[in-house]
């Protein structure tokens, strides 16, 4: 069964590889056009694969003729700001199951390119009251439905998207830092200094909303929910590098949540083990769930002091 | 007679040569902005790193002195708007000397809040990406709105006086007298442009009230617009705006003393002038107590979670020490010694002055810094100096060169034009003396 799926799915891989490789002849913009002085050479294999043409038929290519692509292409930021139609995103976050590896955090700080001592996420050492058990608790960017930090910025360069994603746009920012003061979370980062972690060809590409990259001084990041992976149907840094499974991301609509291995149904999730959200009283709506740190996969363990 | 008196005012009034102590003063004031400018080359060239703000802190003294200069600046609505339409006639010598501080003020307000952005080459954006849901373009709108209003209210004024100036050609240097004809060649002291400006004048008086109160009040909703503690607050904007109106009295009663005692002008502002001034200090010293209580001791009374931190620290913890000072420098000894007429007498009074307005200033660091670092999710994951804030030399040489630079603005504003209206002066004392 295994092998059957995994075959499926390169099919409709090299299939995507070869339409985007046929359709790119046509404009000559397109990034992936063959290069034609390359192409002559190309020796034929006689090793066939088959593949699906853009009209539905099966075509067979010879294997030589393939390219590989190295990535899809970055989608226009005006693309960037309407968000992916007909999705609306959720994380929920397990706090049983964290014993602060902090996988998260080095995952996402690597993947965004973050300079040292910034922490999009961050895991905090919770006590809620004196008598009361302490916990982990992971936070991310809560992707409010009714975000502060949106409502404050005088040029919409904080925006949220039609999927539920709240973005930067650090070409458009201008540093006044409202946003930051405006967050309940803290989950806002200011670039207080040139990016010293991107490389020097990452820093000269544009900047796009979805991977937030390359960071731009003198601007605000934050979480971003890894709107380029969810594009690619993969999911946040965070959410596959957490090795308990505590993340857990999905479309509220299809009422699905995933953390990779297991996949849940999100309303039976909520109903069952009890979640709720940070600070409902303040109406901010977060997109990010909690369950609580109840029947705990690990015991608590801190070296240092626990915080109210 | 008449006309001796006249030429009396006139000769008391002239503007006037800087002396020995005077260049020093200027001298000094413009070491100071270029210390600050030089920081500020720094700061833009290495990026907000250069101060100490952080993550958490992530406003510093940079927006306290913004909120202090927007609150100084409010003065000039008080002394030329409110005084004038509630027919205050003792306040006319003052009134110039309000309305430049009010312009030196809101113009640095302006700066400061250009050097706080983290972005100042993407200050068109306000314009052409402006939200206008956004607190800040509200207050991008009322404080230009205020400017332009103050600029006038002091031009205005000032040309019977500039025609006077022009007419006194052989007692000033060529490059003022060019610059009199300039700004108010046009000026015949006819009695239709007499009327014209008259009637702008009370328009403009009338106008600049709710301008006044919307700059503050909309200042203050930079901070009541969020969740923090200490800032969600419905008492912001009345707080904001008695503080406001306490400190540019207070600064009035400096700057009646300094231009008193270096001008000569003991004829014109009298001691009386000081102990009306004096009593209007202390009733806005008791208004601003009053918010002051308003604000703290009825979320202590009830210790909220999130509010108990910050009160805590503000009453017994790490702020206390400017908190109370804060409190006693700017109200209480400005009350206790004002409340006396020995108080009222010039010299106290301008050291009440001098006492509110630094009071002021620390209240300003009071209400933007302990806020911020009492977030509602502990401080965590970010490295230990960010959870911290005292200012580095480059904020402090920018915040302290800003201060300079508006005091150099009214000072050479001093030197160039008459600070007390000379024709307003000439024209009550004719009254007077018909009465």
């Amino acid at each position: 069964m295994k092998t059957n799926e995994n075959s499926r799915r390169e099919f409709i891989t090299s299939g995507l590889l070869a339409s985007l490789a046929i359709a790119g002849c046509a404009v000559k913009s397109n990034p992936f056009e063959p290069d034609a002085t390359a192409a002559v050479g190309v020796q034929p294999t006689g090793e066939k694969v088959k593949l699906l043409s853009v009209n539905g038929e099966v075509i067979e290519v010879d294997k030589a003729f393939l390219k590989p692509v190295p990535d899809l292409p970055t989608i226009t930021n005006a693309a960037a700001r309407v968000g992916i139609a007909g999705k609306k995103f959720v994380m929920v976050i397990d706090l049983s199951r964290c014993k602060s590896l902090k996988k998260c955090q080095s995952a996402c700080n690597h993947a965004h390119q973050l300079n040292p001592g910034q922490n999009w996420i961050k895991v905090y050492p919770m006590q809620d009251a004196e008598h009361t058990a302490p916990y982990w608790e992971p936070t991310t960017c809560m992707h409010c439905d009714e975000p502060p930090c949106v409502k404050v910025c005088p040029v919409d360069a904080t925006f949220k998207r039609q999927d539920g994603i709240v973005l930067i746009d650090s070409d458009r920012c201008i540093g006044c830092r409202f946003c930051m003061a405006a967050c309940p979370y803290s989950s806002r980062v200011f670039n207080w200094e040139e990016n010293t972690t991107v490389s020097k060809e990452t820093a000269a590409q544009p900047y796009s909303c979805e991977t937030s990259i390359p960071q731009k001084k003198g601007t605000v990041s934050k979480c971003d929910f890894c709107p380029d992976m969810v594009r690619k149907g993969e999911l946040p840094h965070c959410v596959s590098a957490c090795p308990n499974g505590v993340f857990m991301f999905g479309d509220i609509l299809e009422d699905t949540v995933t953390n990779g291995t297991e996949t849940f149904r999100f309303s039976e999730l909520m109903r069952d083990k009890a979640g709720y959200r940070l600070m409902e009283d303040l109406g901010t709506k977060p997109s990010v769930y909690y369950l609580p740190p109840v029947n705990r996969n690990f015991p608590y363990e801190n070296k240092e002091e626990t915080t109210k | 007679m008449e006309n001796s008196t006249k030429q009396q005012i006139i000769e008391d009034l002239l503007p006037q040569k800087f002396g020995k102590q005077g260049k020093i003063w200027v001298v000094g004031l413009s070491l100071l902005c270029i210390l600050g400018a030089v920081a500020y080359v720094r700061q833009l060239s290495k990026g907000l790193i250069v101060t100490s703000m952080r993550d958490y802190a992530s406003w510093g003294i940079y927006i306290s002195n913004f909120v202090f200069f927007v609150a100084i600046s409010l003065v000039g609505s008080l002394i030329t708007a409110v005084l004038r339409l509630t027919n205050v006639k003792w306040s006319t010598p003052l009134t110039r000397i309000a309305e430049i501080i009010a312009v030196s003020a809101i113009t640095f307000a302006s700066l400061i809040i250009i050097v706080d952005m983290g972005r100042p080459d993407r200050f068109y954006n306000l314009f052409i990406h402006g939200r206008l849901q956004s607190p800040i373009v509200w207050d991008v709108i009322v404080i230009t709105t205020y400017f332009f209003i103050s600029i006038l209210l002091l031009y205005f004024p000032l040309l019977p006086d500039l025609q006077i100036m022009i007419g006194l050609k052989s007692k000033t240097s060529n490059f003022l007298h060019k610059l009199y004809v300039f700004l108010g060649s046009y000026w015949k002291n006819t009695p239709q442009q007499i009327h014209i400006s008259e009637k702008a004048i009370s328009i403009m008086a009338i106008t600049i009230i709710p301008v006044a109160f919307a700059i503050h009040t909309v200042t203050s909703w930079l901070f009541a617009t969020t969740y923090r503690p200490g800032w969600d607050s419905t008492n912001f904007g009345a707080y904001f705006i008695s503080g406001a109106f306490l400190v540019g009295a207070g600064s009035v009663l400096i700057a009646m003393y300094v231009f008193r005692t270096h001008y000569n002008l003991q004829k014109y502002i009298t001691n009386d002038h000081f102990d009306r001034m004096g009593k209007v200090v202390v009733m806005l010293a008791l208004l601003y107590l009053y918010f002051n209580v308003n604000e703290f001791l009825v979320p202590a009374f009830k210790m909220k979670k999130p509010e108990e931190e910050h009160l805590r620290g503000l009453f017994t913890g790490e702020y206390a020490g400017i908190f109370w000072f804060a409190i006693t420098t700017a109200m209480i000894i400005p009350i206790v010694i004002l409340l006396f007429k020995k108080g009222r007498k010039p010299l106290p009074a301008f050291i009440a002055g001098i006492l509110v307005v630094i009071g002021s200033w620390f209240k300003r660091y009071l209400i933007v810094t302990p806020t911020l670092l009492h977030p509602f999710l502990p401080m965590r994951d970010v490295p230990e100096s960010y959870k911290h804030y005292f200012p580095s030399w480059e904020e402090w040489s920018i915040a302290i060169g800003s201060l300079a630079g508006a005091l150099l603005v009214i000072t050479i504003f001093a030197r160039i034009f008459p600070i007390i209206p000379i024709q307003e002066t000439i024209t009550e004392n004719e009254q007077h003396e018909k009465a």
